[in-house]
């Protein structure tokens, strides 16, 4: 007679989010970029007026974006570039809440 | 280095911008005047508060109490700009910014967040081993000086206030703010009187 | 708005996971989850992210700066440095 075998114990916590990266120990051998430029190309200047025009017209709230962002899966996250995501995520925003239609982004 | 957008992003950024533009919601003027109220925003702005907080002890206790009123003491406006936090560096204390769940950076005073700071290496890792990543800028700090990490997590943004190197001893405030570099004011380099 | 919490008083983070209940939007990291700290200072009160992010009502929540041991965090590290970090008051409560 064999000892039943315990259900495995829970996870004391689920791993983080993908934009959760605090700690995160898949980064630790990238190094940091010490030397890159800040203003970003056209398209990004593009998309971070349109998160701002957007934001004060009362039309979507930073916190929203935010978690239009968080559920890119990581996959792409890591994949697109920093404003790519913003716009993934804003227009996806907007068509969320029937500011354009969804055919119009296809 | 940031990569550039994808055919797809482009295509797609093009078609959103024309149905919002469809729909009344926006104007392509207002894209462009939005674009250059942000350009205006630079590292200069912060770099100046400092060398000001350097030289004028009630500027600096302004600036520490309320980085906002101290920001529109320098002309800078911040209507509807987030909270912003001073951090004041000492013989002790060495402060370091990071936002580990997105890139939450103080925008009125530093313009655009540069590319490294919205990195996924640098999101990770400054929370983590705050000095190895300051060794990447060939930051060391001084025996006895603690590090302390601000994660920037909510409705404040964060700007550093170093500490004002030997050296400088004279300089007028425009000398010293062209120290302050973006990097100093974030935390990951000290300003150097030999710049 | 006053909050429970005043400076220098010693704090835990919740232990909890809403990631675990569905979708929502969280600014506590991960990382500081049933994490103890103290609170070095209250930042005022601010409407809850976690509200805004679904544009829910958002009723105001006081918000603190909450300092950690930066090593024990970790389990590594120089002795000394320290985390600042903004949580909300739901998040937080009092120890023993």
């Amino acid at each position: 007679m064999t000892d039943e075998i315990p259900p495995p114990a829970l996870p004391v916590s689920p791993p983080p989010a993908t934009h959760d990266l605090g700690g995160a120990p898949r980064f630790r051998c990238t190094a940091v970029e010490p030397d890159d430029e800040a203003p970003p190309d056209e398209f990004g200047k593009r998309v971070d007026a349109l998160r701002q025009i957007l934001g004060r017209s009362g039309l979507m709230t930073v916190d929203e974006m935010r978690r239009c962002i968080e559920a890119i899966p990581e996959p792409e996250y890591h994949a697109l570039g920093y404003y790519e995501r913003w716009l993934r995520a804003i227009s996806a925003l907007m068509v969320e809440k029937g500011v354009v239609p969804a055919e119009s982004l296809r | 280095m940031a990569h550039a957008p994808s055919a797809e992003s482009v295509a797609l950024l093009d078609r959103f911008v024309a149905a919002l533009v469809a729909k009344g919601v926006l104007t392509e003027d207002q894209i462009t005047t939005q674009i250059a109220s942000t350009d205006r925003a630079s590292p200069e702005i912060g770099a100046r508060m400092v060398a000001r907080a350097w030289t004028d002890p009630e500027y600096r206790a302004l600036l520490l109490r309320d980085g906002g009123q101290a920001a529109e003491a320098m002309g800078v406006s911040m209507a509807g700009a987030p909270p912003l936090g001073v951090l004041e560096d000492t013989d002790k204390v060495h402060h370091l910014v990071v936002c580990t769940l997105c890139s939450c950076y103080p925008r009125a005073v530093l313009g655009y967040p540069p590319h490294w700071y919205k990195s996924a290496a640098y999101r990770a890792r400054a929370v983590r081993e705050p000095r190895a990543v300051l060794a990447e800028w060939g930051t060391t700090l001084p025996d006895g000086v603690a590090v302390k990490v601000v994660d920037s997590t909510a409705d404040y943004r964060w700007m550093v206030l170093p500490q004002r190197p030997a050296g400088t001893e004279g300089w007028d405030a425009a000398r010293l703010a062209s120290i302050v570099t973006r990097d100093a004011l974030v935390g990951v380099a000290l300003p150097r009187a030999g710049q | 708005m006053t909050g429970a919490f005043e400076a220098g008083q010693r704090v835990r983070v919740k232990l909890d996971f809403p990631e675990l209940r569905g979708p929502c939007h969280i600014r506590t990291p991960h990382y500081l989850r049933g994490r103890e700290g103290v609170v070095e200072r209250p930042l005022g009160a601010y409407p809850n992210p976690e509200d805004l992010a679904f544009a829910r009502p958002a009723p105001r929540i006081p918000l603190y700066h909450v300092r950690f041991d930066q090593p024990s965090l970790w389990n590594e590290g120089a002795a000394g440095d320290t985390v600042l970090v903004e949580l909300y008051e739901h998040w937080l409560e009092g120890t023993a």
